[in-house]
Protein backbone atom coordinates (compact mmCIF):
# COMPACT_ATOMS: atom_id res chain seq x y z
CA UNK A 1 0.00 0.00 0.00
CA UNK A 2 2.92 2.39 1.26
CA UNK A 3 4.60 1.39 -2.26
CA UNK A 4 2.04 2.29 -4.36
CA UNK A 5 1.36 5.10 -2.81
CA UNK A 6 4.67 6.19 -3.43
CA UNK A 7 4.47 5.16 -6.92
CA UNK A 8 1.14 7.45 -6.91
CA UNK A 9 2.96 10.27 -5.65
CA UNK A 10 6.10 9.68 -7.60
CA UNK A 11 3.55 10.05 -10.62
CA UNK A 12 1.79 13.00 -10.13
CA UNK A 13 5.72 14.52 -9.66
CA UNK A 14 6.69 13.45 -13.49
CA UNK A 15 3.16 14.73 -14.39
CA UNK A 16 3.65 18.23 -12.99
CA UNK A 17 6.92 17.93 -14.64
CA UNK A 18 6.27 17.20 -17.74
CA UNK A 19 3.70 19.93 -17.74
CA UNK A 20 6.37 22.50 -16.69
CA UNK A 21 8.48 21.27 -19.42
CA UNK A 22 5.54 21.53 -22.19
CA UNK A 23 4.86 24.67 -21.05
CA UNK A 24 8.82 25.91 -21.71
CA UNK A 25 8.85 24.43 -24.63
CA UNK A 26 5.81 26.32 -26.21
CA UNK A 27 7.22 29.65 -24.53
CA UNK A 28 10.39 28.97 -26.42
CA UNK A 29 8.76 27.52 -29.67
CA UNK A 30 5.89 29.42 -30.15
CA UNK A 31 7.43 32.78 -32.04
CA UNK A 32 9.18 30.01 -34.44
CA UNK A 33 6.15 28.83 -35.20
CA UNK A 34 4.05 31.44 -35.63
CA UNK A 35 7.07 32.50 -38.48
CA UNK A 36 7.35 29.66 -40.61
CA UNK A 37 5.20 30.13 -43.71
CA UNK A 38 1.93 27.94 -44.51
CA UNK A 39 4.01 26.83 -47.78
CA UNK A 40 7.52 26.67 -48.74
CA UNK A 41 8.23 28.93 -52.02
CA UNK A 42 11.47 27.30 -53.46
CA UNK A 43 11.90 30.14 -55.69
CA UNK A 44 12.09 33.04 -53.45
CA UNK A 45 15.50 33.54 -53.27
CA UNK A 46 16.23 31.62 -56.63
CA UNK A 47 19.01 33.50 -58.79
CA UNK A 48 17.15 34.94 -62.11
CA UNK A 49 18.71 35.12 -65.61
CA UNK A 50 17.40 38.56 -66.17
CA UNK A 51 18.37 40.43 -62.86
CA UNK A 52 21.76 38.97 -63.28
CA UNK A 53 22.34 39.87 -66.81
CA UNK A 54 21.37 43.33 -65.83
CA UNK A 55 23.91 43.35 -62.50
CA UNK A 56 26.41 42.76 -65.14
CA UNK A 57 28.99 45.30 -66.24
CA UNK A 58 30.12 45.91 -69.56
CA UNK A 59 32.70 42.52 -69.94
CA UNK A 60 31.14 40.40 -67.48
CA UNK A 61 29.56 36.96 -67.85
CA UNK A 62 27.07 35.10 -65.85
CA UNK A 63 29.77 32.45 -64.07
CA UNK A 64 29.44 29.85 -61.65
CA UNK A 65 30.84 26.33 -60.77
CA UNK A 66 31.57 23.50 -62.91
CA UNK A 67 32.41 19.66 -61.78
CA UNK A 68 34.39 19.04 -64.99
CA UNK A 69 38.41 20.03 -64.58
CA UNK A 70 37.81 22.23 -67.39
CA UNK A 71 36.90 25.95 -65.17
CA UNK A 72 36.85 28.13 -67.86
CA UNK A 73 33.58 26.28 -69.04
CA UNK A 74 32.01 27.45 -65.82
CA UNK A 75 31.34 30.78 -67.82
CA UNK A 76 27.61 30.15 -68.57
CA UNK A 77 26.29 33.47 -70.21
CA UNK A 78 28.91 36.30 -71.99
CA UNK A 79 26.67 38.29 -73.53
CA UNK A 80 29.71 40.87 -74.66
CA UNK A 81 30.16 38.73 -77.36
CA UNK A 82 28.19 40.79 -79.58
CA UNK A 83 29.56 43.94 -78.82
CA UNK A 84 32.81 41.89 -80.46
CA UNK A 85 30.72 40.61 -83.39
CA UNK A 86 29.67 43.93 -84.04
CA UNK A 87 33.19 45.07 -83.73
CA UNK A 88 34.49 42.59 -85.97
CA UNK A 89 31.66 42.49 -88.74
CA UNK A 90 31.03 46.44 -88.22
CA UNK A 91 33.56 48.72 -87.20
CA UNK A 92 36.83 47.07 -87.88
CA UNK A 93 35.91 46.73 -91.70
CA UNK A 94 34.97 50.39 -92.32
CA UNK A 95 37.90 51.22 -90.47
CA UNK A 96 40.36 49.13 -91.98
CA UNK A 97 38.73 49.72 -95.57
CA UNK A 98 38.78 53.53 -94.82
CA UNK A 99 41.67 53.99 -93.69
CA UNK A 100 43.47 51.22 -96.56
CA UNK A 101 41.49 52.53 -99.35
CA UNK A 102 41.90 56.00 -98.34
CA UNK A 103 45.43 55.76 -98.23
CA UNK A 104 45.69 54.41 -101.21
CA UNK A 105 43.69 56.96 -102.83
CA UNK A 106 45.70 60.10 -100.98
CA UNK A 107 48.79 58.16 -102.83
CA UNK A 108 47.37 58.10 -106.13
CA UNK A 109 46.49 61.69 -105.57
CA UNK A 110 49.71 62.83 -104.45
CA UNK A 111 51.36 61.20 -106.86
CA UNK A 112 49.55 62.55 -109.48
CA UNK A 113 49.91 66.02 -108.69
CA UNK A 114 53.64 66.18 -107.01
CA UNK A 115 54.79 63.33 -109.35
CA UNK A 116 58.21 61.52 -108.23
CA UNK A 117 60.50 63.64 -105.67
CA UNK A 118 63.51 64.38 -108.09
CA UNK A 119 67.20 64.56 -107.41
CA UNK A 120 67.89 68.24 -108.16
CA UNK A 121 71.14 68.42 -109.53
CA UNK A 122 71.21 65.36 -110.82
CA UNK A 123 73.42 61.99 -109.27
CA UNK A 124 76.53 63.15 -108.52
CA UNK A 125 77.62 59.62 -109.46
CA UNK A 126 79.01 58.91 -106.18
CA UNK A 127 77.88 57.88 -103.15
CA UNK A 128 77.77 57.09 -99.31
CA UNK A 129 76.94 53.64 -97.14
CA UNK A 130 73.79 54.66 -95.36
CA UNK A 131 72.47 51.69 -94.16
CA UNK A 132 74.71 48.53 -93.41
CA UNK A 133 74.29 44.57 -94.58
CA UNK A 134 73.01 44.00 -91.27
CA UNK A 135 70.79 46.77 -91.05
CA UNK A 136 69.08 46.17 -94.47
CA UNK A 137 69.18 42.70 -93.44
CA UNK A 138 66.71 43.40 -90.63
CA UNK A 139 64.90 45.66 -92.45
CA UNK A 140 64.29 43.14 -95.02
CA UNK A 141 63.19 40.43 -92.95
CA UNK A 142 60.53 42.00 -90.99
CA UNK A 143 59.21 43.95 -94.13
CA UNK A 144 58.61 40.28 -95.41
CA UNK A 145 57.05 39.66 -92.30
CA UNK A 146 55.08 42.54 -92.44
CA UNK A 147 53.93 42.08 -95.63
CA UNK A 148 52.50 38.19 -95.40
CA UNK A 149 50.85 39.06 -91.90
CA UNK A 150 49.33 42.06 -93.23
CA UNK A 151 47.43 39.94 -96.16
CA UNK A 152 47.25 37.07 -94.09
CA UNK A 153 45.62 39.34 -91.45
CA UNK A 154 43.69 41.17 -93.78
CA UNK A 155 42.16 37.97 -95.38
CA UNK A 156 40.93 37.02 -91.93
CA UNK A 157 38.36 40.21 -91.54
CA UNK A 158 37.97 40.53 -95.57
CA UNK A 159 39.09 37.44 -97.22
CA UNK A 160 35.04 35.55 -96.61
CA UNK A 161 33.75 38.72 -98.89
CA UNK A 162 36.80 39.65 -101.23
CA UNK A 163 38.20 36.04 -102.06
CA UNK A 164 35.73 33.63 -101.00
CA UNK A 165 33.50 34.26 -103.89
CA UNK A 166 36.38 33.70 -106.28
CA UNK A 167 37.74 30.88 -105.43
CA UNK A 168 35.02 28.82 -103.88
CA UNK A 169 35.10 27.16 -100.27
CA UNK A 170 37.49 24.37 -100.49
CA UNK A 171 40.12 26.31 -101.78
CA UNK A 172 39.80 29.45 -99.90
CA UNK A 173 39.60 27.30 -96.68
CA UNK A 174 43.27 26.20 -97.67
CA UNK A 175 44.56 28.92 -98.27
CA UNK A 176 43.00 30.41 -95.14
CA UNK A 177 44.57 28.03 -92.93
CA UNK A 178 47.96 28.14 -94.50
CA UNK A 179 47.77 32.30 -94.11
CA UNK A 180 46.92 31.52 -90.36
CA UNK A 181 49.96 29.09 -89.92
CA UNK A 182 52.08 32.05 -91.38
CA UNK A 183 50.48 34.48 -89.78
CA UNK A 184 51.43 32.52 -86.36
CA UNK A 185 54.67 31.38 -86.96
CA UNK A 186 55.85 34.91 -89.22
CA UNK A 187 55.00 36.97 -85.82
CA UNK A 188 58.24 35.51 -84.40
CA UNK A 189 60.67 36.56 -86.79
CA UNK A 190 58.75 39.79 -87.22
CA UNK A 191 58.49 40.40 -83.19
CA UNK A 192 62.90 40.42 -83.25
CA UNK A 193 62.90 42.68 -86.27
CA UNK A 194 61.04 44.84 -84.67
CA UNK A 195 62.83 44.84 -81.56
CA UNK A 196 66.37 45.09 -83.36
CA UNK A 197 65.02 48.20 -85.21
CA UNK A 198 64.56 49.66 -81.82
CA UNK A 199 67.46 49.40 -81.33
CA UNK A 200 69.84 49.61 -84.03
CA UNK A 201 67.95 52.88 -84.70
CA UNK A 202 66.46 54.55 -81.46
CA UNK A 203 69.57 56.83 -81.49
CA UNK A 204 68.28 58.64 -84.75
CA UNK A 205 64.86 58.51 -83.89
CA UNK A 206 64.65 60.99 -80.82
CA UNK A 207 62.39 63.88 -82.05
CA UNK A 208 64.95 67.40 -81.77
CA UNK A 209 65.10 70.70 -83.12
CA UNK A 210 65.28 69.84 -87.05
CA UNK A 211 62.34 67.97 -86.73
CA UNK A 212 60.24 70.95 -86.04
CA UNK A 213 61.35 72.73 -89.00
CA UNK A 214 60.91 69.69 -91.06
CA UNK A 215 57.48 69.53 -90.39
CA UNK A 216 56.73 73.57 -90.53
CA UNK A 217 57.91 73.16 -94.10
CA UNK A 218 55.97 70.01 -94.74
CA UNK A 219 58.90 67.84 -95.52
CA UNK A 220 59.99 68.83 -98.55
CA UNK A 221 56.69 67.18 -99.80
CA UNK A 222 54.39 69.80 -99.68
CA UNK A 223 56.13 73.26 -101.16
CA UNK A 224 59.48 73.21 -102.27
CA UNK A 225 61.49 73.91 -99.60
CA UNK A 226 64.74 71.60 -98.49
CA UNK A 227 63.91 71.45 -94.77
CA UNK A 228 67.71 69.70 -93.50
CA UNK A 229 67.51 66.41 -91.81
CA UNK A 230 69.77 64.53 -89.85
CA UNK A 231 70.26 60.69 -90.70
CA UNK A 232 66.98 60.63 -90.15
CA UNK A 233 64.16 63.43 -90.97
CA UNK A 234 60.50 63.74 -88.98
CA UNK A 235 59.05 61.56 -91.39
CA UNK A 236 61.11 58.87 -91.02
CA UNK A 237 61.22 59.14 -86.97
CA UNK A 238 57.22 59.00 -87.09
CA UNK A 239 57.45 55.62 -89.05
CA UNK A 240 60.13 54.30 -86.95
CA UNK A 241 57.68 55.21 -83.83
CA UNK A 242 54.74 53.42 -85.63
CA UNK A 243 56.68 50.36 -86.49
CA UNK A 244 57.81 49.83 -82.77
CA UNK A 245 54.98 50.81 -81.07
CA UNK A 246 52.37 49.27 -83.38
CA UNK A 247 54.38 46.19 -83.59
CA UNK A 248 55.11 46.28 -79.98
CA UNK A 249 51.23 46.17 -79.90
CA UNK A 250 50.38 44.18 -82.74
CA UNK A 251 52.68 41.83 -81.50
CA UNK A 252 51.49 41.88 -77.59
CA UNK A 253 47.90 41.40 -78.48
CA UNK A 254 48.92 38.74 -81.11
CA UNK A 255 50.23 36.15 -78.90
CA UNK A 256 47.65 36.67 -75.97
CA UNK A 257 45.53 35.34 -79.27
CA UNK A 258 47.58 33.08 -79.78
CA UNK A 259 47.84 31.18 -76.52
CA UNK A 260 44.20 31.62 -75.21
CA UNK A 261 43.82 31.41 -71.61
CA UNK A 262 47.73 32.17 -70.78
CA UNK A 263 47.21 35.34 -69.05
CA UNK A 264 43.63 36.41 -70.67
CA UNK A 265 39.94 35.13 -70.44
CA UNK A 266 37.55 35.81 -73.21
CA UNK A 267 36.73 39.41 -72.45
CA UNK A 268 40.29 40.07 -72.44
CA UNK A 269 40.52 38.12 -75.57
CA UNK A 270 38.01 40.11 -77.45
CA UNK A 271 39.49 43.13 -76.17
CA UNK A 272 43.52 41.87 -77.59
CA UNK A 273 41.68 41.13 -80.74
CA UNK A 274 39.80 44.65 -81.34
CA UNK A 275 43.31 46.34 -80.78
CA UNK A 276 45.05 44.13 -82.55
CA UNK A 277 42.70 44.47 -85.71
CA UNK A 278 42.43 48.23 -85.31
CA UNK A 279 46.46 49.01 -84.81
CA UNK A 280 47.02 46.75 -87.61
CA UNK A 281 44.61 48.12 -90.75
CA UNK A 282 46.06 51.13 -89.59
CA UNK A 283 50.22 49.91 -89.32
CA UNK A 284 49.05 48.58 -92.81
CA UNK A 285 47.68 52.31 -94.27
CA UNK A 286 50.65 53.87 -92.60
CA UNK A 287 53.21 51.22 -94.51
CA UNK A 288 51.30 52.03 -98.01
CA UNK A 289 52.73 55.72 -97.28
CA UNK A 290 56.03 54.07 -96.33
CA UNK A 291 56.61 52.21 -99.19
CA UNK A 292 55.56 54.66 -101.73
CA UNK A 293 58.22 57.30 -100.63
CA UNK A 294 60.71 54.37 -100.88
CA UNK A 295 59.86 53.69 -104.35
CA UNK A 296 58.00 55.71 -107.27
CA UNK A 297 57.58 58.52 -104.57
CA UNK A 298 60.70 59.81 -104.24
CA UNK A 299 64.10 58.89 -106.91
CA UNK A 300 67.11 57.65 -104.86
CA UNK A 301 65.11 56.32 -101.90
CA UNK A 302 65.02 52.82 -102.28
CA UNK A 303 68.90 51.95 -103.32
CA UNK A 304 69.09 53.12 -99.80
CA UNK A 305 67.66 49.66 -98.60
CA UNK A 306 68.65 48.46 -101.87
CA UNK A 307 72.44 48.26 -102.41
CA UNK A 308 72.61 50.30 -98.92
CA UNK A 309 74.64 53.28 -100.89
CA UNK A 310 72.91 56.89 -101.32
CA UNK A 311 74.03 59.15 -104.31
CA UNK A 312 75.16 62.07 -102.86
CA UNK A 313 73.31 64.28 -104.22
CA UNK A 314 70.67 62.48 -103.00
CA UNK A 315 71.92 63.16 -99.68
CA UNK A 316 72.85 66.48 -99.96
CA UNK A 317 69.21 67.23 -100.84
CA UNK A 318 67.40 65.03 -98.26
CA UNK A 319 69.40 64.52 -95.50
CA UNK A 320 72.45 67.68 -95.65
CA UNK A 321 72.98 67.66 -92.10
CA UNK A 322 74.04 63.45 -91.81
CA UNK A 323 76.23 64.20 -95.03
CA UNK A 324 78.12 66.57 -93.19
CA UNK A 325 78.54 64.79 -90.14
CA UNK A 326 79.60 61.66 -92.51
CA UNK A 327 82.18 63.40 -94.64
CA UNK A 328 83.46 65.26 -91.66
CA UNK A 329 84.03 61.28 -90.19
CA UNK A 330 85.63 59.94 -92.99
CA UNK A 331 88.15 62.85 -93.46
CA UNK A 332 88.12 65.23 -96.50
CA UNK A 333 84.48 64.27 -97.64
CA UNK A 334 86.25 62.14 -100.45
CA UNK A 335 83.18 60.13 -102.51
CA UNK A 336 82.53 57.26 -101.20
CA UNK A 337 82.93 55.24 -104.47
CA UNK A 338 86.44 55.84 -104.91
CA UNK A 339 86.74 53.75 -102.04
CA UNK A 340 84.95 50.79 -103.47
CA UNK A 341 86.85 47.73 -105.35
CA UNK A 342 86.32 48.62 -108.89
CA UNK A 343 84.20 45.32 -109.89
CA UNK B 1 9.88 22.79 -90.16
CA UNK B 2 10.56 22.80 -86.67
CA UNK B 3 12.49 25.41 -85.23
CA UNK B 4 14.94 23.41 -82.64
CA UNK B 5 15.95 24.59 -79.64
CA UNK B 6 16.78 23.55 -76.13
CA UNK B 7 15.33 25.17 -72.93
CA UNK B 8 17.01 23.78 -69.29
CA UNK B 9 14.37 24.31 -66.26
CA UNK B 10 16.54 25.31 -64.05
CA UNK B 11 14.12 24.49 -61.13
CA UNK B 12 14.29 20.70 -61.59
CA UNK B 13 17.87 20.23 -62.70
CA UNK B 14 19.37 18.48 -59.56
CA UNK B 15 23.11 19.07 -61.37
CA UNK B 16 23.83 15.02 -62.47
CA UNK B 17 26.00 15.79 -65.08
CA UNK B 18 24.11 12.56 -66.53
CA UNK B 19 23.71 15.00 -70.07
CA UNK B 20 27.50 15.67 -70.42
CA UNK B 21 28.05 12.20 -69.90
CA UNK B 22 25.30 11.27 -72.31
CA UNK B 23 26.99 13.49 -74.74
CA UNK B 24 30.11 12.67 -74.89
CA UNK B 25 29.29 8.50 -74.98
CA UNK B 26 26.81 9.12 -77.73
CA UNK B 27 29.06 11.12 -79.92
CA UNK B 28 32.39 10.04 -78.64
CA UNK B 29 33.86 13.39 -77.78
CA UNK B 30 37.12 13.56 -77.36
CA UNK B 31 39.14 14.20 -74.75
CA UNK B 32 39.22 17.29 -73.38
CA UNK B 33 36.35 18.43 -74.85
CA UNK B 34 32.77 18.88 -73.84
CA UNK B 35 30.03 19.74 -75.61
CA UNK B 36 27.56 20.19 -73.28
CA UNK B 37 28.69 21.19 -69.50
CA UNK B 38 25.97 21.62 -66.35
CA UNK B 39 27.22 25.27 -64.59
CA UNK B 40 25.66 25.78 -60.72
CA UNK B 41 25.27 29.15 -59.85
CA UNK B 42 25.80 30.48 -56.16
CA UNK B 43 26.80 27.21 -54.99
CA UNK B 44 25.70 26.64 -51.67
CA UNK B 45 23.95 29.68 -50.89
CA UNK B 46 19.80 29.93 -51.21
CA UNK B 47 18.56 30.49 -54.59
CA UNK B 48 21.18 27.95 -55.79
CA UNK B 49 20.37 26.54 -59.19
CA UNK B 50 22.06 24.59 -62.19
CA UNK B 51 21.65 25.03 -66.08
CA UNK B 52 22.55 22.57 -68.38
CA UNK B 53 24.28 24.42 -70.90
CA UNK B 54 25.46 23.80 -74.77
CA UNK B 55 25.37 25.79 -78.11
CA UNK B 56 22.22 27.26 -77.91
CA UNK B 57 21.65 26.93 -82.40
CA UNK B 58 21.17 30.67 -82.12
CA UNK B 59 18.62 32.65 -84.17
CA UNK B 60 21.36 35.23 -86.33
CA UNK B 61 24.14 33.06 -84.75
CA UNK B 62 27.16 34.79 -83.55
CA UNK B 63 29.55 32.11 -84.33
CA UNK B 64 28.37 32.09 -87.86
CA UNK B 65 28.61 35.72 -88.40
CA UNK B 66 32.15 36.19 -87.40
CA UNK B 67 33.89 33.10 -88.78
CA UNK B 68 36.48 34.32 -91.28
CA UNK B 69 35.58 31.19 -93.81
CA UNK B 70 32.14 30.90 -93.15
CA UNK B 71 31.91 27.34 -91.90
CA UNK B 72 28.60 27.58 -90.10
CA UNK B 73 25.40 26.76 -92.26
CA UNK B 74 21.71 26.84 -90.46
CA UNK B 75 19.69 23.79 -91.42
CA UNK B 76 16.20 23.80 -92.09
CA UNK B 77 15.69 22.71 -88.54
CA UNK B 78 17.41 25.66 -87.50
CA UNK B 79 20.12 23.87 -85.82
CA UNK B 80 23.39 25.59 -86.31
CA UNK B 81 26.30 23.59 -87.74
CA UNK B 82 29.52 23.70 -89.30
CA UNK B 83 31.96 21.85 -91.49
CA UNK B 84 35.34 20.77 -89.77
CA UNK B 85 37.13 20.80 -93.69
CA UNK B 86 36.39 24.24 -93.67
CA UNK B 87 37.31 25.22 -90.59
CA UNK B 88 40.62 26.82 -89.98
CA UNK B 89 40.49 27.03 -86.04
CA UNK B 90 40.94 30.41 -85.73
CA UNK B 91 39.22 30.45 -82.26
CA UNK B 92 37.05 33.72 -83.51
CA UNK B 93 33.26 31.97 -83.17
CA UNK B 94 34.73 31.06 -79.56
CA UNK B 95 35.16 34.75 -78.97
CA UNK B 96 31.71 36.06 -80.02
CA UNK B 97 29.84 32.72 -78.59
CA UNK B 98 27.29 34.03 -75.84
CA UNK B 99 27.70 30.38 -74.39
CA UNK B 100 31.79 29.23 -74.93
CA UNK B 101 29.72 26.20 -76.88
CA UNK B 102 33.27 26.52 -79.66
CA UNK B 103 35.83 23.96 -78.27
CA UNK B 104 39.06 23.00 -79.97
CA UNK B 105 41.30 19.90 -79.58
CA UNK B 106 44.71 21.05 -78.69
CA UNK B 107 46.49 19.56 -81.47
CA UNK B 108 49.86 21.96 -81.93
CA UNK B 109 52.59 23.69 -80.11
CA UNK B 110 51.51 25.63 -76.67
CA UNK B 111 48.17 24.44 -77.53
CA UNK B 112 47.22 25.99 -80.44
CA UNK B 113 44.09 25.45 -81.98
CA UNK B 114 42.44 22.52 -84.11
CA UNK B 115 39.61 22.12 -85.62
CA UNK B 116 36.64 23.46 -83.55
CA UNK B 117 34.16 21.14 -82.31
CA UNK B 118 30.83 21.41 -80.71
CA UNK B 119 27.13 20.53 -80.01
CA UNK B 120 25.58 19.76 -83.37
CA UNK B 121 22.14 19.10 -81.83
CA UNK B 122 23.03 15.31 -82.37
CA UNK B 123 22.31 16.26 -86.07
CA UNK B 124 25.88 15.31 -87.45
CA UNK B 125 27.27 17.30 -90.00
CA UNK B 126 27.23 18.36 -93.82
CA UNK B 127 28.17 14.59 -94.65
CA UNK B 128 25.92 11.89 -95.76
CA UNK B 129 23.57 11.62 -93.01
CA UNK B 130 24.64 8.53 -90.98
CA UNK B 131 27.98 8.31 -92.44
CA UNK B 132 30.90 6.81 -90.94
CA UNK B 133 32.94 10.10 -92.42
CA UNK B 134 29.70 11.87 -90.03
CA UNK B 135 29.83 10.20 -87.01
CA UNK B 136 33.98 10.60 -86.87
CA UNK B 137 34.13 14.38 -87.28
CA UNK B 138 30.85 15.25 -85.45
CA UNK B 139 29.51 12.46 -83.72
CA UNK B 140 26.09 10.49 -83.94
CA UNK B 141 22.82 12.36 -86.37
CA UNK B 142 20.36 11.22 -84.59
CA UNK B 143 17.77 14.00 -85.87
CA UNK B 144 18.22 11.95 -89.48
CA UNK B 145 16.80 9.21 -87.47
CA UNK B 146 14.08 11.12 -86.15
CA UNK B 147 15.26 10.77 -82.57
CA UNK B 148 15.87 14.26 -80.21
CA UNK B 149 19.88 15.08 -78.96
CA UNK B 150 20.44 12.46 -76.63
CA UNK B 151 21.29 15.01 -73.61
CA UNK B 152 17.34 15.63 -73.13
CA UNK B 153 16.33 12.08 -73.67
CA UNK B 154 18.38 11.14 -70.84
CA UNK B 155 17.56 14.26 -68.52
CA UNK B 156 16.10 11.58 -65.59
CA UNK B 157 13.81 15.07 -63.79
CA UNK B 158 13.22 16.33 -67.76
CA UNK B 159 14.81 19.37 -66.79
CA UNK B 160 16.45 19.66 -69.98
CA UNK B 161 14.04 20.22 -73.17
CA UNK B 162 14.81 19.53 -76.83
CA UNK B 163 12.23 19.89 -79.47
CA UNK B 164 10.30 22.48 -81.25
CA UNK B 165 10.92 25.85 -79.71
CA UNK B 166 6.69 26.75 -79.25
CA UNK B 167 6.19 23.27 -78.19
CA UNK B 168 9.09 23.21 -75.32
CA UNK B 169 8.05 26.78 -74.48
CA UNK B 170 4.14 25.83 -74.10
CA UNK B 171 5.86 22.38 -71.56
CA UNK B 172 7.60 24.97 -69.62
CA UNK B 173 4.31 27.58 -69.39
CA UNK B 174 2.72 25.04 -67.85
CA UNK B 175 4.72 23.44 -65.40
CA UNK B 176 5.65 26.95 -64.03
CA UNK B 177 2.10 27.70 -64.05
CA UNK B 178 1.31 24.85 -61.73
CA UNK B 179 4.18 24.86 -59.44
CA UNK B 180 3.97 28.45 -59.59
CA UNK B 181 7.37 29.21 -60.17
CA UNK B 182 10.58 29.50 -62.48
CA UNK B 183 13.70 30.97 -62.86
CA UNK B 184 12.91 31.44 -66.30
CA UNK B 185 14.35 30.41 -69.56
CA UNK B 186 17.94 30.35 -69.36
CA UNK B 187 19.89 31.81 -72.55
CA UNK B 188 16.96 32.17 -74.53
CA UNK B 189 16.79 35.86 -74.46
CA UNK B 190 20.32 35.91 -75.56
CA UNK B 191 19.95 33.36 -78.21
CA UNK B 192 16.78 34.05 -79.71
CA UNK B 193 15.95 37.18 -78.72
CA UNK B 194 13.05 36.03 -76.78
CA UNK B 195 11.59 34.98 -73.23
CA UNK B 196 9.05 32.57 -72.51
CA UNK B 197 6.01 34.72 -70.45
CA UNK B 198 5.24 33.15 -67.59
Amino acid sequence: MAMRLHQTRFAMIRCAMLAVAVALFALVAAPALAQQPSSVNPSASAVKEQQLLQALGSGGALSGRVSIPDRKAGTLIQPNGREWRAFHEGTLRWVGGIAILGMLALLVVFYLIRGMVRIEKGRAGTSIVRFSGFERAVHWMTATCFVILALSGLNVTFGKSLLLPLIGPDAFSTFSEAAKYAHNFLSFPFAIGVVMMFLMWLAWAIPDGTDVQWVREGGGLVGDKHPPAKRFNAGQKAIYWVVVLGGAAAAVTGYLLMFPFYATDVAGMQTAQSIHGIVAVLFIAIMLAHIYIGTIGMEGAFESMGTGEVDVNWARQHHPLWLDEQQARTGAGGPRAAMQPAE
Amino acid sequence: MARMKFLCDADRCIECNACVTACKNENEVPWGINRRRVVTLNDGKPGERSISMACMHCTDAPCAAVCPVDCFYTTADAVVLHSKDLCIGCGYCFYACPFGAPQYPKVGNFGSRGKMDKCTYCAGGPEADGSKAEYEKYGANRLAEGKLPLCAEMCSTKSLLAGDGEIIAQIYKERVAKRGYGSGAWGWQTAYRESIAT
